[in-house]
């Protein structure tokens, strides 16, 4: 009888195994998907495979470039051929805010936005805040005030949140912002209704808040 | 999502000369709206003509002391700009109540003129839709209507238009500037943009085939208190029940325009003049001939409501 560590096997080996079942599996749909659109439409010519398009943006410091199929969303672009899995697919409608990266510094839904639409774009993902050994300062912030529970929001949370607060830094107001030609000033209703964009079924909300607070340095 | 070519145009007038070459093309521009819609296969272009690389991205004071807003300039961006936070307020707090950061980072003026209906019918692709397949039938007629219009309605669709934006652009009576694909400009009153479903509810605006919006237009400041109340199911990132757009001056006199009640901004000039009586005289005839639902008719009296709000807000402030 094994045990349970040589029965699992190593971490990297085993989410590489989960990939190739995801990939196969889906290879499997596609192909049940295309028969049955055959068999439907006996003398449909079959829609033109898309051709594949060059695209050249930075990842995280780093040149990438691809050949893509246009209907790439950025998200796919980072999790399916750039492997860079942090960023999470969650609604793919811009309604969660999982899949949040930064491009030029900016907080934007990657689900929404065409891989082809960011050529010479520079993109940040959660790889790129920090790392595992080297914790960005709202990572450990997160980790400290437990701002998780099943932590699959938390990539998108962290990116959102370090983007809102260069927003509220640069000055931009908000919906409750009361005075629109002052500052905002910092509150409890400004942060939820800035990071509103970022769902949390768990309902983590306070400890993210607190979190937040925690790196912003506005902790009591 | 179905395959389609995709090109990025370099000048206005090319992109409205690729759109004149592909009969199935769209623009793209944030792509919050369009992208979510091909994915669900209710959009279907052919070819996408990315016009991001347009420099339409900019915010100019016009000769008559107005504002010229790039047709690219993003959500954020134009509510952040301290001429609209100072002179139009009604139209960065509307800004402000529409969507999230992380989309108004993205969302572009023009894109979001151009939204489609967030009816939960027209997103349902197992439902008849005259929007999305014309002819199809309404399956919001005889539905869940809560979210539905109140006014101006037809037999064919009883959607709203969801943005925020374009109720603030209707009340400071903005135009819209566009490019033909034969390079010709027009200008084109708010007013006059969004259309009435009538029998013909997918077609939405008074923009032709191919036809590329490049600025919106503000005229003077007209000064007075500017106000944007939006009441919704959820306190922040949720599309509203109603709207209430408005600007009062000092002698309470203004202007109101209505959001999530029609299939456009919904404003009627000559109710205005019942401004100083009060939002029970102003709504009797803004939304005079209203059609609502057993599941909607509370709009009428929120709009009235919220209306009131306003109008004693404005009062306080002027003392």
């Amino acid at each position: 009888m094994r045990t349970p560590e040589e029965a699992a096997p190593a971490r990297g080996e085993r989410d590489l195994t989960r990939r190739g079942f995801i990939v196969a599996g889906t290879a499997a749909v596609a192909v049940t998907s295309l028969t049955m659109i055959s068999q439907a439409q006996p003398n449909a010519n079959p829609a033109p495979a898309a051709a594949l398009m060059k695209i050249a943006f930075t990842v995280n410091g780093t040149p990438r470039a691809l050949e893509i199929d246009p209907r790439t969303t950025l998200l796919d672009a980072l999790r399916e051929e750039l492997h860079l899995t942090g960023t999470k697919k969650g609604c793919d409608h811009g309604q969660c805010g999982a899949c949040t990266v930064l491009v030029g510094g900016r907080r934007i839904n990657s689900c929404l936005t065409l891989a082809v639409m960011q050529q010479g774009a520079e993109i940040t993902t959660i790889e790129g805040l920090g790392t595992p050994e080297q914790l960005h300062p709202l990572q450990a912030a997160f980790v400290r005030c437990d701002g998780y529970q099943c932590g699959y929001c938390t990539p998108g949370q962290i990116c959102s949140a370090v983007a809102m607060l260069s927003e509220v830094q640069a000055g931009i107001p908000s919906h409750v912002t009361a005075d629109l030609n002052a500052p905002a000033a910092w509150s409890e209703a400004e942060v939820r209704e800035r990071m509103s964009g970022n769902l949390c079924r768990c309902g983590a909300y306070s400890n993210i808040f607190e979190a937040i607070q925690t790196f912003a340095g506005k902790r009591p | 999502m179905r395959p389609f070519t995709y090109e990025r145009a370099r000048t206005p007038a090319e992109a409205a000369a690729a759109a004149k070459r592909h009969a199935g093309a769209k623009f793209v521009a944030g792509g919050t709206n369009l992208l979510d819609l091909m994915k669900l296969e209710i959009e279907t272009p052919t070819h996408l003509i990315d016009v991001n690389g347009l420099g339409l991205d900019t915010l100019e004071t016009t000769p008559e002391g107005g504002l010229r807003i790039g047709a690219l300039v993003r959500n954020t961006d134009l509510a952040a700009d301290a001429r609209v936070r100072r002179d139009y307020g009604v139209l960065a707090r509307a800004l402000l109540a529409g969507a999230s950061g992380q989309l108004r980072n993205m969302a572009t003026t023009a894109g979001n003129l151009l939204q489609r209906t967030r009816c939960p019918y027209f997103y349902d692709t197992n439902m008849p839709c005259n929007k999305r397949v014309p002819g199809d039938g309404c399956a919001a007629i005889g539905g869940f209507t809560r979210q539905h219009a109140v006014i101006g309605a037809s037999d064919a669709c009883i959607a709203t238009h969801p943005s925020d934006m374009a109720v603030a652009l209707r009340v400071l009576d903005a135009t819209v500037e566009t490019i033909g694909p034969d390079g010709a400009t027009r200008r084109i009153p708010l007013a006059d943009f969004h259309r009435l479903p009538g029998d013909q509810p997918q077609v939405e605006t008074a923009l032709a085939a191919g036809e590329l919006i490049t600025a919106v237009t503000l005229p003077r400041p007209v000064g007075g208190a500017h106000f944007y109340r939006k009441v919704r199911d959820r306190a922040s990132f949720a599309f509203a029940l109603v709207s209430v757009a408005a600007i009062v001056q000092r002698d309470g006199s203004g202007r109101v325009a209505l959001g999530g009640v029609a299939h456009k901004p919904w404003r009627v000039e000559a109710a205005e003049s019942e401004m100083t009586k009060g939002a029970r005289a102003v709504v009797a005839r803004l939304l005079a001939g209203a059609k609502p639902t057993t599941e909607n008719a509370f709009k009428l009296k929120l709009v009235e409501r919220v209306l009131a709000a306003v109008l004693a807000e404005a009062k306080g402030a002027r003392g």
